[in-house]
């Protein structure tokens, strides 16, 4: 039943109770005093170039697509690993095919070099 | 216990929130947020009749709609990401270069 | 009212709020973090239906995964993450009508399956789903072929999004 969801729910809480405890005694007790210099972003001490955010690299984006495909991949495996035992060869010629047309994305995207940080 | 129609009534205010979503942003990333709302309630009203059939089937379904989800999030946000790169923009009102 | 009820009260609550800031909030990554919320509520509510193993790939996969990409997407379309001007675009009294729409009929067909006489029937014993659909999923005679089409979806899907985000 649910009811051994109660750790999880119970870290949770606690968690959530943390963050918000620790904002508010910081909001409490930290020195609040807004000069202009404090607001401008932090650039190793000198006057920052430019705005403080910047457009993040394609590559990160890159990276994250294949985790989510393999991720994908990876949550097929689990409900076959716990039933393999009991369906033999057949579940682990099935799991082949399935990995095998998944390997060929991945030569893929090995020889264009989405692997390669540069 | 909760009524399974509880589960369907939510299900179904979840589509119309993404459905709204879809119609009324002009944000194209927004639009792809309300669409993984809308499969979400979809899962949800699933999953709801699968627990009141007490057939598996409908959370496979789920397993289903949850890879047609990540395939279909990973090559639209490239997309969007490669219309931003050339447009310098992502509000569909002004993506209309097709329009006759 | 049990517990089990008021559970499902809170997180129906917590989703629908989050789904429909995400909706409404102007600040893209703010609303990628309510996405974020919601997904955890509709997690939830698959605790209380029994559905462990989903709850969890809707943290893994859902959460993990597809809500950082969006995120890394923002993030790569930064100029427009503060959008200026209207956030809505003009038709939206026809979109809240036809939604308004929507959502009766919605409620009026599923009414009509049956759901609305039934409460969930009680456990019994053991459920383990894992193996259920692990069975599902590769046993013959069930879903097998839909099981390798979507390796062939994925394979498409890696290899479409590395073609358009690669630098030419």
């Amino acid at each position: 039943m649910a009811i051994e969801f109660l750790p999880i729910a119970i870290l949770f809480v606690l968690a959530i109770a943390l963050a918000v405890f620790i904002v508010f005694l910081g909001s409490i007790f930290g020195p609040k005093r807004y000069i202009n210099t404090k607001m401008m972003p932090y650039e190793s001490g000198m006057t920052p170039i430019g705005p403080g955010t910047r457009r993040m690299n394609v590559r990160f984006y890159l990276i994250a697509v294949l985790f989510i495909l393999f991720d994908i991949e990876v949550i097929f495996f689990l409900p076959w690993a716990v039933v393999f035992r009991s369906l033999g060869l057949f579940a682990l010629i099935e799991m082949l095919v399935f990995i095998g047309i998944l390997l060929v994305g991945y030569v893929y995207a090995w020889k264009k070099g989405a692997l390669e940080w540069e | 216990m909760i009524p399974t129609t509880y589960y369907i009534v939510l299900s179904a205010l979840l589509f119309t929130i993404g459905a709204l979503g879809v119609l009324i942003r002009r944000n194209a990333i927004i639009i792809f947020m309300a669409i993984e709302l809308m499969l979400n309630a979809a899962n949800l009203a699933f999953v709801a009749f699968t627990r009141m059939y007490g057939i598996i089937d409908g959370q496979v379904f789920v397993f289903f709609v949850m890879t047609v989800a990540a395939a279909e999030v990973a090559v639209g946000l490239a997309l969007i990401v490669a219309i931003f790169r050339t447009k310098h923009n992502i509000d569909i009102d002004q993506l209309n270069n097709l329009k006759g | 009212m049990t517990g089990m009820d008021s559970l499902f009260l809170i997180f129906a609550v917590i989703t629908l709020i989050s789904a429909f800031l995400v909706v409404t909030t102007k600040n893209l990554f703010h609303a990628a973090l309510w996405l974020i919320m919601t997904l955890f509520g509709v997690a939830a509510i698959y605790v209380l239906l029994n559905a462990f193993y989903l709850a969890v790939i809707q943290v893994i996969v859902y959460i993990g995964a597809i809500a950082i990409l969006m995120i890394f997407a923002i993030m790569l379309t930064q100029r427009v993450m503060n959008p200026s001007g209207r956030i809505f675009n003009k038709n939206w009294i026809i979109a809240a009508l036809l939604g308004a729409f929507m959502f009766i009929g919605l409620v009026i067909i599923s009414m009509q399956t049956g759901a609305s006489k039934t409460t969930l029937p009680q456990i019994s014993g053991q459920l383990d789903t894992v193996s259920e659909l692990g069975q599902a999923l590769v046993s013959p005679n069930a879903y097998v072929i839909p099981f390798e089409v979507a390796s062939v979806l994925l394979l498409a899907a890696l290899i479409g999004a590395i073609f358009v985000s690669r630098k030419r």
